[in-house]
């Protein structure tokens, strides 16, 4: 008696987060055409990184993979699902191997980013705002994170004017909805409250996309973005 | 007749329609060069010692259409008319980043600084040195450039920083001015002898994309090449405070209040025409500036001999 009464129990709790959190809406981004080839980087003016790549790292600007996967995108609700409140944990933008990892990160206003220098070199850390405020502040081998915040969503080009072939992106949205395409190229923004939704794709070269979605319940829309490549 | 009227009718007709067209077509290609401004802006003040400024006077208008709008442009934006034949740009006021401030990085510039980079010109740019103001005329002008961006409305000027009293010239400062040029790699941009050519040199570009040259310190006899004042005091700001919208960063997180002072002394001395104290202390002890040697600590030198023995300078 016991046994089930626990089991019932149980079977509840595993269901009710389904049952509070609402539906899914995930998908995955792809490219038709051909994408420019990335260019090999030539960190010879830095021995401290170039030594860090055996085989030369290339440029970022578009990341592809297989199936025309095409990564790098951020993929969020851009209405309906404007968030409050900015989590309490930063998010880490990493200086490694005079690269910047990850390439985009996505971030609330308001939302703690930590910015860490993971290399034996001097970087700077220049995030080029134009609706937020435009700072800049050096980075010695060894200094603890840089801390900082953006009050206004942006999409923010980043660069180190040292060592200038970095290049990385911070995504300030109004949201915690989002979900940036990795390998594969598939995105997922789970725990959406029935409702009307817009979800906009934004790749850094290809531009932007939307597609309205409606959850009426626990469901998992499926939604596809395809960009098309540039030609240069 | 009938066929008269009915050509002049059509006729008349048809004027009309061209003429509404060509009034339309007229409101679209002319430019608003009114008297008065394209859009309506806040109401800004400025408070420069005992000097109130005020954006909204007829003068002040008149002032920056007259002065400051043929590069600046009317909307503030750095777009005026002849911005295409400058380089470096004029300053974009609807960013509302300020490349001489006495605030930190990423914070706005008090009234004073915007007060006294009008009055100082930008050397070695197409910005003149404005004595031709009174200091009411520059007040006011200060006003009305805050009202180019929302971000006066919204925020306040970040804390002037600090500057502490300079501390004596000494080889000791030049020498440890000269370690941290190195390890703080100021060289990337500067090159090792301050002369803009590090390796890092020719890539930089500044916050517009544009290609922007580091300071070349060994060049000329005096400070004609530094923007933002010229003092001790100025340089010492600039370390503190970075040159916001170009490659030039803010230490301020990274170098202490001392270490700024003997990067200033260094700095001098990269300055090999300059007449300076510091190139005087530096001719004394020989021209030639030693590594810099850590100082022992204050604790005492432990019995088995660790450490280097012997007191302070």
């Amino acid at each position: 008696m016991r046994a089930s009464k626990y089991g019932v129990a149980i079977l509840i709790a595993t269901l009710c987060p389904a049952l509070m959190f609402g539906g899914t809406i995930s998908g995955k981004v792809t490219y038709t055409g051909t994408p420019v080839k990335q260019k090999p980087i030539d960190m010879s003016k830095e021995p401290s990184c170039a030594k860090q790549h055996p085989t030369p790292v290339t440029t970022e600007t578009v990341v592809t993979g297989p199936n025309n996967a095409l990564d790098n995108v951020v993929v969020y609700i851009s209405a309906g699902a404007d968030d409050a409140n900015a989590p309490s944990q930063a998010v880490t933008f990493t200086q490694k191997g005079c690269q910047y990892l990850p390439h985009v990160i996505a971030l609330h206003t308001g939302q703690e980013l930590q910015v860490v220098n993971a290399d034996q070199t001097s970087h700077n850390i220049h995030p080029l705002a134009k609706v937020n405020r435009e700072w800049n502040k050096s980075q010695p081998p060894g200094s603890p994170p840089i801390q900082d915040k953006f009050d206004q969503p942006e999409f923010i080009s980043v660069k180190c004017n040292i060592h200038p072939w970095m290049h990385g992106w911070f995504a300030v949205l109004k949201t915690t909805h989002y979900s940036i395409t990795g390998d594969g190229g598939g995105f997922t923004l789970p725990n959406l409250p029935a409702g009307k939704y817009t979800v906009t794709a934004w790749h850094e070269d290809y531009g932007t996309q939307t597609q309205d979605v409606t959850i009426t319940g626990n469901e998992t829309k499926s939604i596809d973005f395809s960009f098309k490549a540039k030609a240069y | 007749m009938k066929n008269f009227k009915r050509v002049y009718f059509f006729s008349l007709l048809l004027c009309f329609i061209l003429a509404v067209g060509f009034t339309l077509a007229q409101a679209q290609d002319v430019p608003d060069v009114g008297p008065h401004p394209p859009t309506p802006r806040p109401k800004m003040e400025s408070h420069i010692g005992n000097i109130t400024g005020h954006s909204d006077t007829p003068q002040a208008h008149s002032d920056y259409r007259r002065y400051c709008a043929g590069c600046h442009g009317d909307l503030g934006d750095g777009n005026g008319e002849n911005a295409v034949w400058l380089d470096p740009k004029p300053r974009n006021f609807t960013l509302a980043t300020f490349k001489c401030r006495s605030t930190p990085t990423g914070t706005l510039p008090t009234d004073e600084d915007l007060f006294n980079t009008v009055a100082r010109g930008l050397t070695n740019s197409n910005m003149p040195i404005w004595n031709t103001f009174t200091k009411q005329q520059r007040a006011d002008l200060v006003a009305y450039i805050k009202t180019f961006s929302p971000r006066w409305g919204k925020e306040k000027p970040g804390d002037p920083i600090k500057i502490p009293a300079e501390p004596p010239v000494t080889m000791e400062s030049i020498s440890h001015g000269k370690a941290l040029f190195t390890k703080l790699e100021c060289w990337k941009c500067h090159g090792p002898q301050g002369k803009g050519d590090g390796p890092s040199a020719a890539t930089l570009t500044d916050s517009q994309d544009q290609p922007i040259r580091p300071y070349n310190f060994a060049a000329g006899k005096d400070d004609s090449r530094f923007k933002c004042g010229s003092t001790n005091q100025d340089i010492y700001k600039i370390f503190m405070t970075g040159v916001d919208g170009t490659p030039m960063p803010s230490f301020a997180d990274t170098i202490s209040q001392s270490d700024a002072w003997d990067l200033v002394h260094f700095l001098r001395t990269l300055q090999v025409n300059r007449h300076s104290r510091e190139n005087d202390v530096l001719k004394a002890a020989g021209g030639t500036i030693p590594p810099y040697v850590e100082k022992p600590s204050a604790a005492p030198a432990s019995p088995s001999g660790n450490g280097a023995a012997g007191g302070g300078n």
